[in-house]
Protein backbone atom coordinates (compact mmCIF):
# COMPACT_ATOMS: atom_id res chain seq x y z
CA UNK A 1 0.00 0.00 0.00
CA UNK A 2 0.66 3.64 -0.50
CA UNK A 3 3.44 2.58 -3.15
CA UNK A 4 2.73 5.65 -5.13
CA UNK A 5 4.53 7.13 -2.25
CA UNK A 6 8.08 6.45 -3.57
CA UNK A 7 10.81 8.34 -2.39
CA UNK A 8 13.19 9.23 -5.68
CA UNK A 9 9.68 10.68 -6.94
CA UNK A 10 8.83 12.72 -4.38
CA UNK A 11 12.22 13.88 -3.97
CA UNK A 12 12.48 14.86 -8.13
CA UNK A 13 9.56 17.25 -6.97
CA UNK A 14 10.38 18.15 -3.66
CA UNK A 15 13.93 19.22 -5.15
CA UNK A 16 12.76 21.70 -7.86
CA UNK A 17 9.75 22.96 -6.59
CA UNK A 18 11.25 25.07 -4.04
CA UNK A 19 12.61 27.88 -6.36
CA UNK A 20 8.91 28.36 -7.43
CA UNK A 21 7.66 28.41 -4.65
CA UNK A 22 10.00 30.87 -3.51
CA UNK A 23 9.02 32.98 -6.24
CA UNK A 24 5.50 33.00 -5.64
CA UNK A 25 5.76 33.30 -2.20
CA UNK A 26 7.47 37.00 -2.56
CA UNK A 27 4.61 37.88 -4.82
CA UNK A 28 1.87 36.75 -2.75
CA UNK A 29 3.63 38.28 -0.05
CA UNK A 30 4.23 41.30 -1.51
CA UNK A 31 0.85 42.22 -2.43
CA UNK A 32 -1.10 40.80 0.54
CA UNK A 33 1.13 43.32 2.84
CA UNK A 34 -0.05 46.24 0.80
CA UNK A 35 -3.65 45.08 1.18
CA UNK A 36 -2.97 44.32 4.95
CA UNK A 37 -1.20 47.84 5.60
CA UNK A 38 -2.35 50.34 3.23
CA UNK A 39 -5.20 49.52 1.05
CA UNK A 40 -7.18 47.64 3.84
CA UNK A 41 -9.94 50.27 6.20
CA UNK A 42 -9.01 50.54 10.09
CA UNK A 43 -12.08 48.83 12.04
CA UNK A 44 -14.51 50.89 13.78
CA UNK A 45 -13.71 49.97 17.34
CA UNK A 46 -9.96 48.40 17.13
CA UNK A 47 -9.00 51.11 14.67
CA UNK A 48 -5.54 50.53 13.17
CA UNK A 49 -4.82 47.53 15.62
CA UNK A 50 -7.24 45.69 13.42
CA UNK A 51 -4.45 45.32 11.20
CA UNK A 52 -2.40 42.27 13.78
CA UNK A 53 -5.25 40.27 12.46
CA UNK A 54 -3.50 39.85 9.46
CA UNK A 55 -0.68 38.11 10.56
CA UNK A 56 -2.26 36.52 13.72
CA UNK A 57 -4.77 34.84 12.28
CA UNK A 58 -3.07 32.96 9.65
CA UNK A 59 -0.04 31.83 11.69
CA UNK A 60 -2.91 30.26 14.17
CA UNK A 61 -4.70 28.89 11.05
CA UNK A 62 -1.31 27.17 9.45
CA UNK A 63 0.10 26.32 13.28
CA UNK A 64 -3.42 23.98 13.60
CA UNK A 65 -3.36 22.81 10.04
CA UNK A 66 0.47 21.70 10.14
CA UNK A 67 -0.35 20.24 13.62
CA UNK A 68 -3.47 18.01 12.68
CA UNK A 69 -1.79 16.89 9.03
CA UNK A 70 1.41 15.55 11.17
CA UNK A 71 -1.09 13.75 13.55
CA UNK A 72 -2.90 12.22 10.80
CA UNK A 73 0.14 11.73 9.08
CA UNK A 74 1.55 10.04 12.33
CA UNK A 75 -1.68 7.73 12.67
CA UNK A 76 -0.52 6.50 9.41
CA UNK A 77 2.76 5.96 9.99
CA UNK A 78 1.88 3.44 12.87
CA UNK A 79 -0.23 1.85 10.92
CA UNK A 80 0.97 1.52 8.05
CA UNK A 81 4.70 1.55 8.57
CA UNK A 82 5.34 3.93 6.02
CA UNK A 83 8.49 5.63 6.77
CA UNK A 84 7.62 8.73 4.09
CA UNK A 85 5.11 9.92 6.25
CA UNK A 86 7.33 10.43 9.27
CA UNK A 87 10.07 12.44 6.67
CA UNK A 88 7.11 14.31 5.80
CA UNK A 89 5.74 15.05 9.38
CA UNK A 90 9.31 15.79 10.91
CA UNK A 91 10.18 17.97 7.67
CA UNK A 92 6.60 20.16 8.47
CA UNK A 93 7.49 20.27 12.49
CA UNK A 94 9.58 23.43 12.30
CA UNK A 95 7.56 25.75 10.82
CA UNK A 96 4.51 24.78 12.40
CA UNK A 97 6.00 25.75 15.41
CA UNK A 98 7.68 28.77 13.78
CA UNK A 99 3.81 30.01 13.00
CA UNK A 100 2.28 28.95 16.85
CA UNK A 101 5.06 31.60 17.97
CA UNK A 102 4.10 34.02 15.78
CA UNK A 103 0.63 33.57 17.01
CA UNK A 104 0.96 33.47 20.34
CA UNK A 105 3.39 37.00 20.24
CA UNK A 106 1.47 38.56 17.68
CA UNK A 107 -1.72 37.93 20.04
CA UNK A 108 0.31 39.18 22.92
CA UNK A 109 1.01 42.63 20.88
CA UNK A 110 -2.82 43.01 19.82
CA UNK A 111 -3.80 42.05 23.34
CA UNK A 112 -2.66 45.32 24.73
CA UNK A 113 -4.55 47.85 23.03
CA UNK A 114 -7.23 45.63 22.83
CA UNK A 115 -7.96 44.12 25.95
CA UNK A 116 -5.90 45.87 27.92
CA UNK A 117 -2.96 43.18 29.01
CA UNK A 118 -0.41 41.46 27.18
CA UNK A 119 -1.30 38.29 28.46
CA UNK A 120 -4.62 36.40 29.82
CA UNK A 121 -5.26 32.54 31.00
CA UNK A 122 -8.06 32.73 28.11
CA UNK A 123 -9.04 29.39 27.05
CA UNK A 124 -7.55 29.78 23.61
CA UNK A 125 -4.76 31.29 24.52
CA UNK A 126 -3.87 28.05 26.70
CA UNK A 127 -4.53 25.72 24.48
CA UNK A 128 -2.44 27.69 21.66
CA UNK A 129 -0.03 27.65 24.13
CA UNK A 130 -0.33 23.50 24.85
CA UNK A 131 -0.07 23.04 21.19
CA UNK A 132 3.05 25.19 21.41
CA UNK A 133 4.47 22.72 23.95
CA UNK A 134 3.27 20.12 22.13
CA UNK A 135 5.53 21.49 19.09
CA UNK A 136 8.89 21.85 21.29
CA UNK A 137 8.55 18.35 22.81
CA UNK A 138 8.20 17.13 18.83
CA UNK A 139 10.67 19.00 17.93
CA UNK A 140 13.45 17.76 20.42
CA UNK A 141 12.30 14.29 20.76
CA UNK A 142 13.82 14.09 16.87
CA UNK A 143 16.66 15.85 18.15
CA UNK A 144 17.04 13.91 21.35
CA UNK A 145 16.42 10.41 20.59
CA UNK A 146 19.32 8.91 18.94
CA UNK A 147 17.86 5.77 17.31
CA UNK A 148 15.34 6.54 14.60
CA UNK A 149 12.80 3.82 14.80
CA UNK A 150 12.10 4.79 18.60
CA UNK A 151 12.12 8.34 18.00
CA UNK A 152 9.60 7.79 15.02
CA UNK A 153 7.22 6.10 17.57
CA UNK A 154 8.17 8.21 20.14
CA UNK A 155 7.09 11.43 18.36
CA UNK A 156 4.07 9.50 16.44
CA UNK A 157 2.48 9.33 20.22
CA UNK A 158 3.32 13.11 20.93
CA UNK A 159 1.81 14.29 17.41
CA UNK A 160 -1.27 12.02 18.11
CA UNK A 161 -1.89 12.98 21.67
CA UNK A 162 -1.83 16.76 20.54
CA UNK A 163 -4.31 15.74 18.30
CA UNK A 164 -6.78 15.94 21.17
CA UNK A 165 -5.82 19.53 21.87
CA UNK A 166 -6.84 20.57 17.89
CA UNK A 167 -10.76 20.25 18.56
CA UNK A 168 -10.23 22.21 21.81
CA UNK A 169 -8.57 25.33 20.42
CA UNK A 170 -10.89 24.80 17.17
CA UNK A 171 -14.11 24.95 19.77
CA UNK A 172 -12.33 27.02 23.23
CA UNK A 173 -14.15 30.24 22.02
CA UNK A 174 -17.47 28.63 22.29
CA UNK A 175 -17.76 25.74 24.83
CA UNK A 176 -16.01 28.66 27.65
CA UNK A 177 -16.48 32.18 28.03
CA UNK A 178 -13.26 33.50 27.09
CA UNK A 179 -11.55 37.17 25.54
CA UNK A 180 -11.78 35.67 22.42
CA UNK A 181 -14.30 36.52 19.78
CA UNK A 182 -16.42 33.72 17.69
CA UNK A 183 -15.07 32.84 14.27
CA UNK A 184 -15.80 35.08 11.76
CA UNK A 185 -15.32 33.17 8.74
CA UNK A 186 -16.89 29.53 8.27
CA UNK A 187 -16.76 26.89 5.85
CA UNK A 188 -20.04 26.07 5.66
CA UNK A 189 -21.76 29.63 6.72
CA UNK A 190 -21.56 33.48 5.60
CA UNK A 191 -18.18 35.02 6.76
CA UNK A 192 -19.15 38.34 8.89
CA UNK A 193 -16.13 40.19 7.56
CA UNK A 194 -16.48 42.53 5.25
CA UNK A 195 -14.45 41.85 1.97
CA UNK A 196 -12.18 45.00 2.51
CA UNK A 197 -11.02 42.89 5.43
CA UNK A 198 -11.37 39.32 3.92
CA UNK A 199 -9.31 40.34 0.72
CA UNK A 200 -6.15 40.94 2.79
CA UNK A 201 -6.66 37.91 5.13
CA UNK A 202 -7.16 35.32 2.62
CA UNK A 203 -3.75 36.45 0.78
CA UNK A 204 -1.76 36.69 4.22
CA UNK A 205 -3.16 32.88 4.47
CA UNK A 206 -1.88 32.29 1.08
CA UNK A 207 1.62 33.98 1.41
CA UNK A 208 1.98 32.62 5.25
CA UNK A 209 0.90 28.72 3.59
CA UNK A 210 3.39 29.75 0.66
CA UNK A 211 6.29 30.26 3.43
CA UNK A 212 5.55 26.71 4.91
CA UNK A 213 5.83 25.06 1.78
CA UNK A 214 8.81 26.26 0.78
CA UNK A 215 9.77 25.22 4.67
CA UNK A 216 8.76 21.82 4.04
CA UNK A 217 10.23 21.51 0.82
CA UNK A 218 13.75 22.84 2.27
CA UNK A 219 13.32 20.50 5.14
CA UNK A 220 12.12 17.21 3.59
CA UNK A 221 15.08 17.66 0.73
CA UNK A 222 17.49 17.72 3.79
CA UNK A 223 16.13 14.72 5.45
CA UNK A 224 16.41 12.98 2.20
CA UNK A 225 20.06 13.79 1.59
CA UNK A 226 20.71 13.17 5.11
CA UNK A 227 19.29 9.62 4.50
CA UNK A 228 21.32 9.46 1.37
CA UNK A 229 24.31 10.50 3.26
CA UNK A 230 23.97 7.43 5.56
CA UNK A 231 23.26 5.15 2.70
CA UNK A 232 26.40 6.10 1.15
CA UNK A 233 28.64 4.52 4.02
CA UNK A 234 26.94 1.31 3.20
CA UNK A 235 27.75 1.08 -0.29
CA UNK B 1 0.27 59.90 4.29
CA UNK B 2 3.55 58.44 5.01
CA UNK B 3 3.56 59.51 8.62
CA UNK B 4 -0.60 57.84 8.87
CA UNK B 5 1.39 54.44 7.61
CA UNK B 6 3.79 55.12 10.21
CA UNK B 7 1.59 56.36 13.50
CA UNK B 8 -1.48 54.81 12.35
CA UNK B 9 -3.42 56.61 14.95
CA UNK B 10 -0.97 55.42 17.91
CA UNK B 11 -1.39 52.05 17.01
CA UNK B 12 1.71 52.17 14.68
CA UNK B 13 4.18 50.32 17.80
CA UNK B 14 1.81 47.69 18.04
CA UNK B 15 1.18 46.69 14.21
CA UNK B 16 5.13 47.49 12.80
CA UNK B 17 6.36 45.59 15.94
CA UNK B 18 3.53 42.19 14.89
CA UNK B 19 4.47 42.59 11.76
CA UNK B 20 8.00 43.22 12.05
CA UNK B 21 8.51 39.90 14.47
CA UNK B 22 6.75 37.57 11.80
CA UNK B 23 9.06 38.59 9.06
CA UNK B 24 12.03 38.23 11.36
CA UNK B 25 11.01 34.52 12.21
CA UNK B 26 10.64 34.20 8.67
CA UNK B 27 13.90 35.02 8.11
CA UNK B 28 15.50 33.53 11.04
CA UNK B 29 13.64 29.99 9.84
CA UNK B 30 14.89 30.44 6.54
CA UNK B 31 18.66 31.14 7.20
CA UNK B 32 18.53 27.77 9.42
CA UNK B 33 16.71 25.49 7.00
CA UNK B 34 18.90 26.86 4.25
CA UNK B 35 21.71 26.39 6.49
CA UNK B 36 21.11 22.65 7.27
CA UNK B 37 20.47 21.88 3.55
CA UNK B 38 23.71 23.40 2.72
CA UNK B 39 25.68 21.69 5.19
CA UNK B 40 24.31 18.48 4.32
CA UNK B 41 24.35 18.95 0.42
CA UNK B 42 28.16 19.64 1.20
CA UNK B 43 28.42 16.52 3.26
CA UNK B 44 26.89 14.13 0.88
CA UNK B 45 29.35 16.07 -2.06
CA UNK B 46 32.33 15.31 -0.23
CA UNK B 47 31.25 11.62 1.10
CA UNK B 48 30.90 11.18 -2.69
CA UNK B 49 33.74 12.28 -3.96
CA UNK B 50 35.71 9.81 -1.34
CA UNK B 51 33.89 6.71 -3.08
CA UNK B 52 35.88 4.44 -5.24
CA UNK B 53 34.76 4.65 -9.20
CA UNK B 54 32.66 1.20 -8.96
CA UNK B 55 30.78 2.61 -5.84
CA UNK B 56 29.78 5.73 -7.57
CA UNK B 57 28.11 3.86 -10.30
CA UNK B 58 26.15 1.54 -8.08
CA UNK B 59 24.96 5.19 -6.33
CA UNK B 60 24.25 6.62 -9.51
CA UNK B 61 22.20 3.32 -10.57
CA UNK B 62 19.75 4.34 -7.61
CA UNK B 63 16.87 6.83 -8.70
CA UNK B 64 17.21 8.61 -5.25
CA UNK B 65 21.02 9.00 -6.12
CA UNK B 66 20.73 10.45 -9.66
CA UNK B 67 18.28 12.45 -8.11
CA UNK B 68 20.19 14.11 -4.96
CA UNK B 69 23.42 14.61 -7.48
CA UNK B 70 21.54 16.57 -10.09
CA UNK B 71 20.06 18.40 -7.22
CA UNK B 72 23.24 19.24 -6.05
CA UNK B 73 24.32 20.55 -9.39
CA UNK B 74 21.42 22.64 -10.26
CA UNK B 75 19.40 23.73 -6.97
CA UNK B 76 20.13 27.17 -6.11
CA UNK B 77 17.84 27.68 -2.99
Amino acid sequence: MFSFIDSSKIFSITSKAPKYVFFIFIIVLFIGLIEALVLSPKDYIQSHSVRIMYVHVPSAWISVGIFSIIGILSFGSIIFKNKNFSIISKSLAPSGLVFNIIALVTGSIWGKPTWGTWWAWDSRITSMAILCLFYLIYVLAWRIIEDKNRANQVTSLIAILGLINIPIIKFSVEWWSTLHQPSSIKLLEDSTIHSSMLIPLILMTAAFALFSLLIFLMKYNTEMIKIKNKGLDRL
Amino acid sequence: MMQEILLMEGYGSYVWSAFSFTLISFVILYAIVKFQYVKEKKRFNAKFQKLTYNEKELAKGQPTYREVLSNIASSKI
